[in-house]
């Protein structure tokens, strides 16, 4: 055990499973870098740095640059998949998946139903999701709403450095095709990290912290944000309890409405634009199942329905803030 | 290179049995028998029997929306077709596939695809397991003239060349994508010209001329297995029928038809062996009856054949394993 941060363990489950099984390749713009370049070939390592050092153990027929070609990287990884190796695509940012998603939502998710139950697509899409870098609407997305809602793909949203490790190195492992969505905002987010491999099972939530008036749900990012929030308001006696799912799906709706029979009370934190979001999603699984347990509307806090903005003070105020989640958990805690 | 006696009986039972496939699917779909839409490649059989003649089950083949033909062609079980494309529980995909969407991995057949321009992608990184793993064996993306319209193909050309992998890119031009034909549809004069230009041989085939496929094929084969990374062909052949089986047709003259017809590549392919004394009448003919008694007992057994149980089927396989 030792302390890492959230983009080594990343790159530790990479390198780890690439170690152990020579069937985990690594492709996508820019995982090694450099290619054909007057320098030297590998040292940039994804954009963020995520794959850094990958090259250089495991060379050009591990650690495969590709040209800016969404859909054929996806589509390779795809193809790939069907017919032996186990790919982990890079998809630089999250908001690319617009001219690719043919290639995952038609292609590799529906292989296996599609062709009744007789092919396996083992593959691992990693990409970056986030608002909060400035970098405005087409850099700044978190889209995964749009992943959970396709049947045959599976979506990871880790939260912290421990389960970035063990959740990627289940997706590499697992047999069906994976979504992995790294949180820009938390690649420097430290702690303690197992320096051997394990795994983390898909569909098991995390009670990241307990408590008996409120639970709060949350994902990826706003997993630290409702922890920072449910601090604040224990200062006033509130015990906040913070669900993380850490995949969207499967989802563990068991722990989440074990905790909601608990505390009677759910605010759900969402950094996604408030229609047919996760949000939404959790709300619609407690009022149908949990309504018995309710014993104040739920509130969703979730950003406006617009593109990411640009300018800062727009872009703060665009994700859900500690000020609104609090409003919010005060709102539920206040209903008579 | 010369083919056997046995070789080219095998090509004309490939190909007449495409022909008898295709001609019973669509008398059974005005029956009422087979859900959906069907695609028949009717008058293209030269085309994907010249491309798979010397693919071993290990090569891999992705399709079109228009597959029956590659997967006879790939040596897939023609009665697990039909109870496929009739949606029957005991076709190749569980009657979860259908015509658009059926495969068999068994035979290094990767699926039709009816998404226009769904295998070049997929093709690439089939090829790339097979760079990565030194098999020698080849990936084949069959798509259209259609397809070779669409921006993902285009990204697979160009990155089949970058990783230099062992892909063959086949064009089958028909002459028309769904309703609108070629020469509106191309930008280009030609596809194979354009093809070339993302760094790779194209070659311009006779589609209805089984041996020129065959050793065009060939060509691709030595090229891609000697680690020289992708090929291109296309290959120029007609469509008998319309987009879909019930398509009228009002875009195509009745003359124009009947040139397709007469340049029917059976016909031909029988003639010209015949003619050459590799083969007689009687050969041809036992070939033909065998076949045809094959797709009676396909439709007959495939019509008798139960559905899937929604019960049980409907929410399997989704996943290998869902939490």
């Amino acid at each position: 055990m030792s302390k890492k941060t959230y983009l080594q363990a990343i790159n530790e489950a990479v390198r780890q499973e690439m170690q152990r099984d020579r069937r985990v390749i690594v492709i996508g713009e820019d995982v090694a870098g450099g290619q054909g370049g007057s320098g030297e070939a590998g040292g940039v390592g994804s954009v963020f740095g995520q794959m850094q050092g990958l090259y250089k153990e495991f060379g050009p027929e591990r650690v495969i640059d590709t040209p800016i070609s969404e859909s054929a990287i996806i589509g390779a990884a795809a193809g790939a998949a069907l017919t032996g190796l186990r790919p982990v695509a890079e998809m630089m940012f999250v908001d690319f998946v617009g001219v690719c998603f043919d290639q995952i939502y038609n292609q590799a998710a529906k292989f296996r139903y599609m062709f009744g139950g007789k092919a396996k697509t083992p593959m691992v899409i990693r990409t970056t999701i986030g608002a909060g870098f400035r970098a405005a609407a087409q850099h700044s997305q978190t889209l995964h709403p749009l992943f959970t809602m396709v049947p045959g793909l599976k979506v990871v949203m880790p939260s912290s450095p421990y389960d970035a490790k063990g959740l990627l190195i289940q997706a590499i492992r697992d047999d069906d095709p994976v979504i992995f969505l790294e949180s820009k905002f938390l690649f420097g987010m430290e702690g303690e990290v197992p320096d051997e491999p394990y795994r983390i099972p898909f569909g098991e939530a995390n009670i990241v912290r307990e408590g008996k008036h409120l639970t709060f749900v949350a994902f990826g990012a706003m997993v630290p944000r409702a922890v920072a929030a449910a601090e604040a308001l224990a200062k006033d006696g509130i015990q906040v309890e913070v669900v993380d799912p850490r995949t969207t799906s499967p989802l563990d709706e068991q722990t989440i409405l074990e905790s909601v029979a608990k505390t009677g009370r759910l605010v759900v934190i969402d950094e996604s634009p408030p229609r047919c979001s996760l949000a939404c999603d959790i709300a619609g699984l407690v009022a149908d199942k949990g309504f018995r347990s309710l014993k104040s509307p739920i509130k969703q806090v979730t950003c406006p329905h617009t593109p990411v903005p640009f300018a800062p003070t727009l872009e703060d105020e665009y994700m859900p803030t500690a000020r609104r989640i609090e409003e919010a958990a005060r709102s539920v805690l206040e209903y008579a | 290179m010369q083919l056997s006696r046995d070789d080219l009986k095998r090509a004309y039972e490939r190909m007449f049995t495409i022909r008898a496939f295709e001609e019973r699917v669509e008398k059974e779909f005005s029956l009422g028998n087979i859900p959906g839409f069907a695609h028949v490649y009717l008058g293209q059989e030269a085309s994907g029997v010249g491309v798979c003649f010397d693919l071993s089950d290990e090569d891999y083949i992705g399709s079109t929306h228009r597959g029956h033909g590659h997967c006879i062609a790939k040596g897939v079980d023609v009665k697990g077709m039909m109870l496929e494309i009739m949606g029957k529980a005991a076709g190749l995909c569980g009657g979860k596939g259908g015509s658009m969407h059926i495969a068999d991995l068994s035979k290094g057949m990767l699926g039709a695809n009816a998404i226009v321009g769904g295998a070049p992608p997929l093709a690439v990184g089939a090829a790339l397991t097979q760079k990565y793993n030194k098999t020698g064996k080849v990936a084949v993306a069959f798509t259209g003239d259609g397809a070779s319209n669409q921006g993902t193909v285009f990204e697979a050309l160009n990155m089949a060349v970058v990783l230099k992998v062992p892909a063959i890119f086949v064009f089958e031009n028909n002459g028309y994508g769904e309703h609108t034909h070629v020469s509106y549809a191309c930008g280009a004069p030609s596809i194979a010209e354009r093809v070339h230009s993302f760094g790779m041989p194209c070659e311009v085939v006779d589609g209805m001329d089984f041996f020129a496929v065959r050793e065009a094929m060939l060509r691709a084969l030595e090229h891609a297995r000697g680690g020289q990374g992708p090929y291109a062909l296309e290959i120029r052949c007609k469509r008998f029928l319309g987009h879909f089986v019930g398509d009228p047709q009002a875009y195509r003259t009745p003359q124009e038809i009947a040139e397709a017809r007469a340049a029917d590549a059976l016909p031909r392919f029988r003639s010209g062996v015949i003619e050459a004394g590799l083969l007689d009448k009687s050969d041809f003919d036992a070939i033909e009856a065998q076949i045809l008694a094959l797709i009676e007992e396909a439709v007959v057994e495939a019509i008798a054949a139960p559905f899937p149980d929604p019960a049980r089927d409907l929410t399997r396989d989704v996943y290998v394993k869902y939490a």
